[in-house]
């Protein structure tokens, strides 16, 4: 019941917030803003739908961009079809037709790929991925080479007389799909396939006792999860008017990884959060810093080995202990984690700007600024300030977070009683 | 005719057979039981029988029809439903998902991914009345991996005869349970499976003894003696070769 | 005729120089059932680290230290990381390895900045071998062979004459017999995903002056090194190896081919006129499609056999 208000919630919030920035004076949106979060919507879909091939069906892709990328360039060219008047379809559902798109492919990729299971699945995944952003690159007639493809959207058939002339309209747009797509995406959750999809990730064998062939399950899956990429490469295409090889090659694929698995992968709402977060990130920190990969990469790491339930499992986890209205006993032993992480994570960050401004950044001829203030990095003493501060900070965390564990095994075994 | 049956099956794991010319003639209602020494085959019969494994020579027969060459999930949709011996359920769903996913195929729902659960009302109440069966309403919501050991064994028979098969193999349901737990799993078994063909591999004499109309030993991949509990409790080749081991 | 014979060495020297790094993935995959993804990542930190190295040592000693020091990160990787997530099934051992592939990458990035290093032949290697028809076969290129041929051969004789070597060779062949049978599992385990990385880094070593150091060239090899283990079959060194081979000739011959589908049509009466995408598929020459052949190989392969080349078990 009260997912369904936080859902609501987020909704008016992403139809209300291009109005927060709206520059009055100049009757002008923040163009930053809007193009930040038309882009959060395409990835939440790009999350949501690898979900359904990860946590969802346990199936470990490495091609989701593909289809991703075909929607994209297929919304394209039905785009240049519709503006000369070939095409008498509306803007409005392009990103449908593009998930037609999509799902063909993923009917054909499928096919082979969902014979294979766990590591091997894996594996054709990577080459059908690197196949087709080959082919990308070396095929100019449907792809355009390095260069891409482009489009103009103003191709005036619209079902409610819009132009998509301004980043807003075409920012509802995004909105609207994704919302539906999400919505269906929930729906899936609730049919016998979804369903099946659990029961194959847990257990293919015993799948297959009681009548289903697993095999099919996942194909099923994964030529959906295929169709609701596609929708999202289509709205890609809408928004910026080209699609080259990015939109489906590996750092995308990968990039769908780590937005549903850093949200989390074992709630339904965990990659949206994932998406989310991740775009604030590659928008906000990647023009601060260069490295910002490296936190990711790092992030993600750390997830693997101490979270797997990512962030959205973290929250979760919670539930019990605030159902018993016990979070207050909590309280204290989260404060004092924050100081020991606030060392580890300064340091490291120090570490890492230290070092990668020493190579990359001097190359660049910047300076580096750090915390407010312009640092050498030449000199012994940022370097063993960032040093002493990751390895203290480290250890610190090492002994707390024993401690945290205790009192959270201790309460977690008082509250299931 | 027969409920199941095996002509000569063969089974080699490379060069070794492990089931050497199994015949087996099981009528429909009965109730079986295969005991023998570990390593003479049990379990690999029954994987043969529900596909998991495919057979090296012969033929099974379920209902009059040849089943040997079906993948798993056919023989199960002809009507023959399997436990595992360890413990074989998903684990990561409620124990109610457990079930009801159980019931799907069955119930004609097949890959669907247009009704919505919740609104499959017949659907839900076979599942609630299946977990009332079971005992376990109480702990409907719970993950099944979070379930004690003989709940689990519950949950595990539950799935196995939730789709209605008419023929049913239980590969030692009541291993490592305690002797309340057993006498419980032996009483639900009898509930859940009136009616249907019961193939059962057991090490618990007095499970054996207490539930079967008929009794197969198997030894070294080979049918040594079968027939109603008082003929193969008479006869001399299984007591040396197997009860009088036991009984010493 | 001296075109071909001078790409089967080429070939040759290439394929051997894959076989190095898809037999450490081989091995490992085997040994513990986990896919490294960082395995190319690997070879390019063995390549930098022999950069490094050699300017203080030599080329010669950094041909064994840089493939140690790999050899000792791969430890640390088992230990620290792979070690921990273990019991959270394969999924998580392959996202963690996965996730390698990025840190290692910046890393790089980090430490040697964006640009090629300047890593060359060593001089006293840098001569024609021998001429051959006019073209001219470098005596890298054949050290390069002899690098590998002693490599093939010390794995040999590791995996046949060592007690290690058995355990391997078991787990092979049943890898669920391995951990029944009382060994230190985890000490083997470090010891295999060690000695993968160590083949790696002496595949970079070698392979970093052959092509280019540069942050991109994990990137680029790890895909084909992952198309020929998947070829060949996974699990299946003898399987690696003829799919390493014959990866090599394809890369290298493709590159000397000039002809298009269309070119073969041709004489069948077919001509193929216009510009459209079907044409423009049929009109590329198969030098532009090289880069694209080991993927169609493999989905090729996996289609008609799921297990690929000589590959026993599925995973």
């Amino acid at each position: 019941m009260k997912s369904r208000w936080l859902i609501l919630v987020l909704i008016v919030l992403a139809i209300a917030l291009p109005w927060f920035f709206y520059d009055w004076g100049h009757h002008r949106h923040a163009g930053f803003l809007l193009s930040m979060l038309s882009q959060m919507g395409m990835m939440v879909i790009l999350a949501l739908s690898y979900n359904m091939l990860l946590g969802q069906a346990g199936l470990f892709s490495l091609c989701h961009a593909t289809f991703f990328g075909i929607g994209g360039y297929a919304a394209i060219h039905l785009l240049n079809a519709a503006g000369t008047g070939d095409l008498p379809f509306p803007m409005e559902v392009m990103p449908l037709l593009a998930g037609l798109a999509g799902l063909a492919l993923a009917i054909l990729f499928g096919a082979m790929a969902t014979k294979q299971r766990a590591t091997a699945f894996a594996m054709i995944t990577l080459g059908i991925g690197e196949l087709m952003a080959t082919a990308a690159l070396m095929f100019h007639h449907f792809f355009g080479g390095e260069g891409g493809v482009t489009t103009n959207r103003m191709i005036e058939n619209s079902l409610f007389g819009l132009t998509y002339s301004s980043g807003l309209q075409v920012y509802y747009l995004i909105l609207a799909w994704t919302t539906l797509a999400a919505v269906l995406m929930y729906y899936l959750t609730l049919t016998p396939l979804g369903r099946m999809a659990n029961a194959t990730r847990d257990n293919f064998e015993r799948a297959q006792f009681i009548g289903y062939d697993p095999r099919i399950v996942r194909f099923l899956q994964f030529a959906l999860s295929g169709f609701f990429a596609g929708i999202g490469g289509g709205l890609y295409a809408i928004t910026y008017e080209i699609v080259t090889f990015d939109a489906l090659a590996a750092p995308l694929s990968a990039n769908a990884l780590l937005m549903a698995y850093i949200g989390g992968t074992t709630v339904f709402g965990g990659p949206i959060l994932g998406a989310i977060l991740i775009t604030l990130l590659q928008s906000g920190v990647s023009l601060l810093s260069n490295s910002w990969l490296v936190y990711v990469g790092v992030m993600f790491i750390a997830m693997v080995i101490f979270a797997p339930t990512g962030l959205a499992g973290i929250v979760k986890a919670h539930g019990p202990i605030k159902h018993a209205g016990r979070m207050g006993s909590l309280l204290v032993p989260y404060l004092r984690l924050v100081i020991p992480s606030l060392g580890l994570l300064l340091g490291f960050i120090g570490l890492v700007e230290l070092m990668s401004f020493l190579t990359i950044g001097a190359a660049q001829g910047k300076k580096l600024v750090l915390f407010g203030g312009s640092i050498d990095v030449n000199a012994t003493l940022p370097w063993a300030i960032s040093l002493g501060s990751f390895l203290l900070g480290g250890l610190w965390l090492r002994f707390e977070a024993a401690g945290f564990h205790r009192v959270w095994e201790n309460l977690s075994a008082e509250v299931r009683r | 005719m027969t409920a199941l049956s095996l002509r000569d099956v063969r089974k080699n794991f490379g060069a070794t057979e492990i089931i050497r010319g199994v015949t087996l003639d099981i009528a429909p209602g009965e109730r079986h039981c295969i005991i023998g020494p570990n390593g003479a085959g049990k379990t690999t019969c029954f994987n043969l029988i529900s596909g998991r494994f495919p057979i090296t020579s012969g033929e099974i027969l379920l209902n009059g029809e040849r089943i040997d060459t079906m993948p798993p999930h056919k023989i199960n949709r002809m009507g023959l439903s399997r436990s595992f011996q360890i413990t074989s359920i998903f684990q990561r769903m409620s124990v109610f998902e457990n079930l009801r996913c159980a019931l799907l195929w069955s119930r004609s729902y097949r890959y669907s991914f247009w009704s919505p659960l919740w609104r499959q009302k017949a659907l839900n109440e076979a599942a609630e009345v299946l977990l009332e069966d079971l005992n376990l309403t109480a702990r409907r919501d719970i993950l099944a991996g979070l379930l004690s050991y003989a709940e689990q064994r519950a949950l595990e028979i539950g799935m196995t005869i939730a789709g209605g098969a008419s023929v049913v193999l239980l590969d030692e349901p009541t291993a490592g349970m305690s002797n309340t737990e057993t006498d419980y799993a032996m009483a639900l078994i009898r509930r859940v499976t009136h009616g249907k063909t019961l193939l059962m591999v057991e090490h618990d004499m007095k499970v054996v003894f207490d539930l079967a109309d008929t009794i197969t030993v198997l030894v070294y991949g080979q049918v040594i003696a079968s027939g109603s509990p008082v003929d193969v409790r008479a006869n001399r080749a299984v007591q040396e070769a197997y009860l009088g081991a036991l009984e010493e | 005729m001296e075109t071909i014979l001078i790409s089967v060495l080429n070939g040759l020297v290439y394929g051997m120089l894959l076989f190095m790094l898809a037999s450490g993935l081989t091995l490992i995959f085997s040994m513990m059932g986990v896919l490294n993804f960082a395995h190319a990542s690997i070879y390019m930190l063995g390549a930098y680290l022999a950069f490094t190295v050699s300017r203080f040592v030599g080329f010669f000693p950094a041909l064994i230290i840089a493939p140690i020091l790999c050899g000792l990160i791969g430890a640390a990787i088992e230990i620290w990381g792979l070690r921990r997530v273990h019991h959270n099934g394969h999924i998580a051992e392959l996202l963690f390895t996965f996730g390698l592939v990025f840190i290692i990458q910046r890393l790089v990035q980090m430490t040697w900045g964006m640009l090629p290093m300047a890593y060359r032949v060593p001089p006293s290697l840098d001569f024609p071998l021998f001429v051959l028809y006019g073209a001219n076969f470098p005596a890298y290129r054949g050290f390069m062979l002899l690098v590998s041929a002693a490599m093939l051969l010390g794995t040999w004789l590791l995996l046949k004459k060592t007690r290690i070597g058995l355990i391997i060779q078991a787990a092979l062949t049943h890898p669920h017999m391995v951990s029944s049978l009382g060994h230190n599992v985890p000490r083997v385990f470090t010891t295999v995903f060690a000695g993968g990385c160590l083949l790696a880094g002496l595949a970079g070593v070698i392979g970093g002056n052959y092509q280019t150091t540069e942050p991109g060239m994990a990137e680029s090899m790890g895909p084909i090194v992952f198309v020929v283990v998947v070829f060949g079959g996974l699990g299946s060194l003898a399987g690696c190896f003829i799919a390493s081979v014959v990866m090599g000739m394809i890369q290298t011959f493709a590159v000397v081919i000039d002809y298009s589908v269309a070119d073969l049509l041709r004489p069948m009466g077919v001509m193929l006129t216009g510009d459209t995408l079907l044409t423009e598929v049929l009109t590329v020459p198969v030098a532009r499609i090289g880069a694209l052949l080991p993927f169609v190989m493999m989905v090729t392969i996996l289609f008609f056999r799921p297990r690929g080349l000589m590959g026993t078990r599925d995973t």
